[in-house]
């Protein structure tokens, strides 16, 4: 029981880890030609949302990545990964764009959790977060979410109304922190392990739940042959979902289930 | 005299967290004292008026109290009361506190729907139920709701629902992240149909359901002072390392940073709903 219990959180604190390949690793080493672009038209950009258009195997696809950042000062760049109003915005904004252009979409997703900042509140963070949710429900272009770290609640759902969602082997998906967890339940956010292992939150635990549809092994992890076989997978379900009709019906039946 | 009155709430969130215990006074009526202006009013007069003190305030309601308010009498034919809760991820505790929230409240989830008339007009109708774990969304919640919305597509109805909730319901994991996007895709089906959705936001309504239907209606209405936001407000202060601004989260500021169409006290309410959905002509698009 102690093993399982530790298993769990030991899971969440390497998910956490900074060594770990952030999005613009994978972004580098997946996709090529990838040219980034800026802003929510809006008023704002946000670091901790890149988003651009990139090949894939040779695709235009539209690519959405929430960066950490590797050093510390990348990382505060970063907000840690912590997505602004102005980041969801920003994503909204390109998955119009590749609607448009029947592009599909791959987003990236490595966050603890949404902005939980002043301004983010005052910029409506459950707005911009809701306002993806049905976005992203209505297009009719493939979308793949590939949760690589962290999948933290609402911030990372954002960016994870997919037709496949896939989390690295890794990675953790879950509705709260397990620190936010414990101290809501106990009062004690040294309980964090025990509510890791309550709350189901492993890339195990997420396929078995049928919130996740793969388990991106992590074998040769961040060298050539681990993103050459991401990539490899990438398209080839990418030109699965083209073939399929109706996507949007059939990604609502896919979250209906639950 | 009660000594209620002198245990203040940490934060309006944990205000919300129960009812207002009703005050024994001497005249033996049980009264409410206000937390804004302090006055005490015997219950009977604040249901006389929709639960809002003299001074203005609103008292929390519970959801039954809410139908009768909204609804027309008689109207109201509730749905998908036998979808349930239960314990999927065998989180430890949580079949006990299903079990108090039951007993607390009187419902069997946290949330009531069905359809019914406001004004005359049909509607299909969800009334989330602060005394059932904070109006907390778990698997039951997001079912009932989803199938409020899929009623409502189907018969070509418009949507009013009013929320109150502390955000997904931690207790079922993953399952509850999952009823965001569920009722988000509902709501969005709905919408591309040319149907109406009227939100009403309540004290307090945060996390998980700000970022996702509290936030997808086409018309946004609130009550006045109600808590409306994504993250805690002891979160937001920690992660701002300084005090909140006066006003942080409650309906006034939110509708003044533009995330609200309109505040609009309970005496004003089911007139207002009345003149939205009478300027919907039933159906929308697919007449």
């Amino acid at each position: 029981m102690n093993r399982i219990v530790g298993g769990a959180y030991a899971a969440v604190e390497a998910a956490r880890s900074s060594s770990r390949p952030t999005a613009l690793d994978y972004i580098s080493n997946v996709f090529t030609s990838f040219i980034e672009l800026h802003g929510d038209r809006r008023g704002g950009d946000d670091p901790s949302l890149v988003g651009g258009l990139a090949l894939l195997d040779g695709c235009p696809v539209t690519v959405l990545a929430i960066e950490k950042g590797h050093t510390a000062r990348q990382r505060q760049a970063r907000n840690f990964g912590s997505v602004h109003p102005e980041g969801y915005r920003k994503a909204l904004r390109l998955m119009r764009q590749a609607q448009k252009f029947a592009r599909p979409v791959v987003c990236l997703v490595d966050t603890a959790g949404a902005g939980c900042g002043l301004a983010d509140e005052q910029h409506g963070i459950g707005q911009a977060i809701a306002e993806n949710l049905t976005e992203l429900a209505g297009l009719s272009v493939p979308v793949i979410s590939v949760i690589i770290g962290e999948g933290g609640s609402g911030g990372a759902l954002g960016l994870a109304l997919a037709d496949q969602v896939w989390i690295l082997e890794g990675a953790y998906y879950s509705v709260i922190s397990p620190e936010g967890c414990a101290q809501i339940l106990w009062k004690d956010p040294a309980k964090a392990s025990e509510a890791a292992a309550c709350l189901h939150l492993t890339a195990r635990d997420a396929l078995d739940l049928g919130v996740a549809d793969r388990i991106i092994p992590e074998t040769d992890f961040g060298k050539k042959p681990f993103y050459d076989s991401l990539r490899e997978a990438l398209s080839e379900e990418i030109q699965n979902l083209r073939k399929e009709p109706g996507l949007s019906d059939k990604r609502y039946a896919r979250f209906r289930r639950f | 005299m009660a000594l209620l009155h002198f245990l203040k709430p940490a934060n309006a969130l944990e205000a919300g967290g129960r009812d207002h215990l009703p005050v024994q006074s001497d005249a033996m009526e049980p009264e409410l004292t206000c937390p804004e202006c302090r006055r005490s009013t015997p219950v009977s007069r604040l249901q006389s008026r929709y639960m809002v003190c003299p001074c203005g305030y609103h008292f929390r309601m519970n959801a039954r109290q809410r139908i009768r308010m909204a609804v027309d009498a008689g109207t109201f034919r509730e749905a998908f009361a036998d979808i349930v809760g239960n314990n999927p991820l065998a989180f430890p505790g949580y079949p006990e506190k299903l079990e108090t929230a039951r007993a607390a409240s009187r419902e069997n989830e946290a949330v009531i729907c069905g359809t019914g008339k406001i004004g005359g007009h049909p509607c299909a109708l969800f009334f989330m139920e602060p005394g059932f774990m904070m109006g907390s969304m778990g698997t039951a919640v997001g079912e009932r709701i989803t199938r409020t919305f899929e009623l409502a597509y189907e018969k070509g109805l418009p949507v009013v629902g009013f929320t109150v909730s502390g955000g997904a319901r931690m207790q079922e994991g993953l399952l509850s992240l999952m009823q965001m996007a569920k009722v988000s895709a509902a709501v969005r089906r709905h919408a591309d149909a040319g149907l109406l959705y009227i939100a009403v936001l309540t004290d307090p309504t945060t996390g998980g359901v700000t970022a996702s239907f509290a936030m997808e209606a086409d018309i946004t209405l609130a009550e006045p002072g109600a808590t409306i936001g994504f993250a805690g407000k002891r979160i937001v202060e920690q992660t701002t390392g300084k005090r909140l601004p006066k006003g942080f989260q409650k309906a006034e500021t939110v509708e003044e940073e533009g995330f609200i169409d309109r505040i609009v006290s309970r005496q004003q309410l089911k007139t207002t709903l009345v003149m939205l959905l009478a300027m919907h002509p039933a159906g929308g698009e697919r007449t």
